[in-house]
């Protein structure tokens, strides 16, 4: 009982805080933890784009923008504290990239009124802008993913794969569990066979999973993994010989940490992607110039080019670029949290633009609608080369299957929208 | 010399059985409920609530549960985790079900079914001891979560396997959902803990805590006494569930909003409570408020002292906050393995003595 006095002084000293003109972004990272390979090098990109706008432009619009780190460790009790800490500093948008903290955050930010994005991850309904207002998840989402990956192996076998043999191996957690609805739907439809193999969180036990593959020798391993879990899978697909461009990943199961550990033995590997791979860009140009060599990197800098860097880069300029947008929409430098979901809402990415920005080509181009926050689901596929160490991609971003997607989509919104008494917003 | 029991004279026997015999202690007890429910209400906010109040009145309970269970009754227990999660799903069934009973049934109720399931995983204890049943009680937990990661049911169906918290009222006022005021979440959730604690004090210095304690100190001797151990273990393991399911359906609805079984109510969170206990003091209602607000404000004040006031990396922050939570529990259980409670103890006899130690 007597801790409380304590607490009480702490929380008055918190609630003082700065109030000045500025971009507020929070970036709840995970640099800790057993899903820190991918956690790292993602809030380095995050970071370090808004700090190249910063010292290139002088923030976006002339305002400087404020990246506050913190860290999460992938827990949802942790992410819950970082979100009340920061949402009162005039934060204007929350990227968690934890499909389990963007559960508990869907509900309270629509509450508190801050826009959310996951970027690829997170609830895949929240793309039916109707119900899920403050949520966005352009420019693509697990189904589109699992959709994404269904279409590589049609391509591969000429339309064909009545009868094949598919696994889904994944973290048996929210986020692995995403596709499966889709794919059900999609085995319906192809006349696959389908089977589900769970791997427990971490995921760095999975040898009876992968006895399992050996036993049922399956035609193909899609593959929902994060963190520790990735390296562990493909070193063991290495291990029993599955044939690796059979083994294709989700976006958050292709990059370096996860295929360098296997060596040649992941060589062919493939991962799905919504983002370019390498440094050919002139974005990278000036956030080298900017921010590495002027020793303003959030970490240490070699992370540049990286995969989860990229990917990082690309959600902080789509969140400038929502920025610019509600900028211009509302004639105000220094907008507010509302004014920013409108500009996400609003949000045109084209190729021009992406020239302009130096990233022509480092993702697919898209538009935001009231009833559409998920973007058109454009999936590419990337493949590892073991012998150059570097991601190729080697298809174009292209369509899903949105009328599967579509449907399950607003089914899954209905219910939300039910269970949690929302009424439907008017997008005319 | 304000802390002493001359001149405060008891004449009744319940007044010389009373929990605070002194009255200096009593006071303090008073005030501190007072603070409790009258001030913090009102200057509460949201960070304040859900980064630290919130945790910390939820865990209490569950420390208090595991506390009877273990400290008390000397049955360890690695399945916490497991039985949180029971009243977790059993309060998100309830809520979706019948939304238009109060939330204190669904509590209670929660609590109720969390009690039967611990006194079936309860069972074992009959015939293993000490090491085994921990090992027995590891597998209750194991078993649990993968039953609400495998049934569906539990979860209604939900595409993703999460459980998320719908907006519920006690009396009009909201305490469930994002749209909760703080302060409701917080009374309700004190509210509880008080409850939960004079229950468990009372319990535990009448005879059923007499039997517990009994079959703790030598389980053999205490049947030769006429201590029933059918009773007094499953009472035990009933009682704790029912203390431990209350802490888990709050965790779940006014705490997280949203909960996925294995995150949530893994294996850590098990030993996250038994610590607690361990570090608070085994056998000692004040040890369960002690190792929970050790271990649940600590790291806060750690990360925002490391991170917010002096501006280090995040990362180096968490590192660090590892190793000083680590170094402090060693430290503990090396100068007083009997907890915070034997500080506390110690503290209160010195001050009985204080100005004039001999």
């Amino acid at each position: 009982m007597k801790m409380k006095l304590a607490t009480l002084a702490l929380g008055a000293l918190m609630a003082a805080g700065p109030a000045m003109a500025d971009l507020v972004f929070p970036s709840l990272s995970y640099r800790t933890g057993p899903f820190a390979a991918g956690g790292i090098p993602f809030a380095d990109g995050y970071a370090d784009y808004f700090t190249m706008l910063n010292e290139r432009d002088g923030g976006i619009g002339g305002v400087p923008v404020r990246v506050i780190e913190c860290e999460t460790g992938y827990n949802t009790e942790k992410g819950v504290e970082c979100y009340e800490a920061t949402k009162n500093e005039g934060s204007l948008l929350y990227q968690p990239l934890s499909t389990g903290i963007t559960y508990q955050l869907i509900p309270k930010v629509t509450a508190d009124g801050i826009p959310l994005h996951t970027m690829g991850y997170g609830r895949t309904s929240a793309a039916y802008g109707k119900v899920f207002k403050w949520v966005f998840n352009y420019p693509a989402n697990y189904w589109n993913g699992a959709s994404g990956a269904i279409n590589h192996i049609l391509e591969l076998n000429d339309g064909d794969i009545a009868g094949k043999k598919i696994t889904l191996l994944y973290h048996n957690s929210a986020y692995g569990k995403e596709p499966i609805r889709t794919l059900e739907e999609l085995s319906k439809k192809h006349g696959f066979e389908l089977s589900l193999l769970p791997v427990d969180s971490p995921g760095q036990e999975q040898k009876s999973q992968w006895l399992q593959i050996r036993r049922d020798r399956p035609d193909y391993v899609l593959f929902w993994g994060w963190g520790v879990m990735n390296q562990v899978a493909i070193q063991e697909a290495a291990n029993i010989r599955f044939p690796m461009e059979n083994f294709i990943g989700i976006w958050w199961s292709g990059a370096e940490p996860d295929v360098l550990p296997a060596g040649e033995g992941a060589h062919g590997y493939k991962a799905l992607t919504f983002t370019a791979t390498g440094d050919d860009f002139p974005v990278f140009d000036d956030i080298k110039k900017y921010v590495i060599d002027a020793g303003k990197a959030a970490g240490n800098g070699d992370k540049l080019g990286t995969v989860q860097y990229n990917r990082a880069v690309y959600a902080a300029m789509l969140a400038a670029e929502a920025v610019r947008k509600a900028q211009e929409i509302h004639g105000v430098a220094d907008i507010n949290a509302a004014q920013m979901r409108d500009g996400m809402e609003a949000l045109v990415i084209t190729k021009e633009r992406m020239a302009e920005l130096g990233m022509e080509g480092f993702g697919p181009t898209f538009e935001v609608s009231c009833e559409n926050h998920g973007g058109p689901g454009l999936v590419g596929v990337s493949q590892w080369d073991a012998k150059a160490q570097k991601w190729n991609l080697i298809s174009d971003f292209k369509p899903t299957d949105g009328e599967v997607i579509g449907a399950l989509i607003e089914e899954d919104a209905m219910a939300y929208a039910k269970e949690h008494n929302i009424e439907l917003r008017d997008c005319n | 010399m304000f802390y002493r029991e001359a001149g405060d004279f008891k004449t009744s026997y319940q007044e010389d059985s009373q929990t605070f015999p002194i009255k200096f202690d009593r006071y303090g007890f008073y005030v501190a409920l007072a603070v409790a429910f009258l001030i913090i209400p009102l200057v509460i906010n949201d960070y304040l609530a859900n980064a630290l109040l919130l945790p910390f009145l939820i865990y209490a309970i569950a420390a208090i549960g595991l506390n009877i269970l273990t400290g008390y009754a000397g049955q360890v227990s690695l399945g916490t985790g497991g039985f949180m999660a029971v009243g977790a799903y059993a309060v998100y069934k309830l809520m979706t079900a019948f939304p238009e009973v109060s939330m204190f049934v669904h509590v209670l109720l929660a609590g109720g079914i969390t009690a039967a399931v611990g006194v079936l995983f309860g069972l074992p204890s009959l015939r293993i001891k000490g090491f085994y049943l921990a090992v027995a009680t590891l597998a209750a937990q194991f078993f649990l979560v993968w039953v609400f990661n495998r049934v569906p049911w539990f979860y209604n169906y939900s595409a993703s396997g999460q459980i998320s918290a719908p907006e519920r009222d006690v009396m009009g006022i909201i305490i469930t959902g994002p749209n909760a005021p703080a302060w409701a979440a917080y009374l309700f959730c004190l509210i509880f803990l008080t409850a939960c604690a004079l229950v468990a004090r009372n319990l535990t210095r009448g005879s059923v805590g007499r039997t517990w304690m009994a079959i703790r100190d030598m389980d053999i001797a205490a049947e030769i006494i006429g201590v029933d151990p059918l009773k007094a273990k499953l009472t035990a393991f009933a009682v704790s569930s029912f203390f431990i399911g209350i802490s888990g359906a709050l965790f779940f609805a006014l705490y997280l909003g949203a909960v996925e079984v294995g995150e949530a109510f893994g294996i850590q969170k098990s030993f996250l409570v038994l610590f607690m206990v361990i570090i608070g003091g085994l056998g000692s209602i004040f040890g369960s408020f002690a190792g929970a607000a050790f271990l649940v404000l600590l790291p806060v004040v750690l990360k925002v002292f490391g991170a917010d006031w002096l501006g280090w990396p995040t990362d180096i922050v968490a590192h660090l906050q590892l190793v000083i939570v680590g170094a402090l529990i060693t430290m503990f259980l090396i100068l007083e393995p009997h907890g915070l409670a034997q500080l506390w103890r110690v503290a209160k006899e010195k001050l009985r003595l204080w100005p004039f130690p001999y």
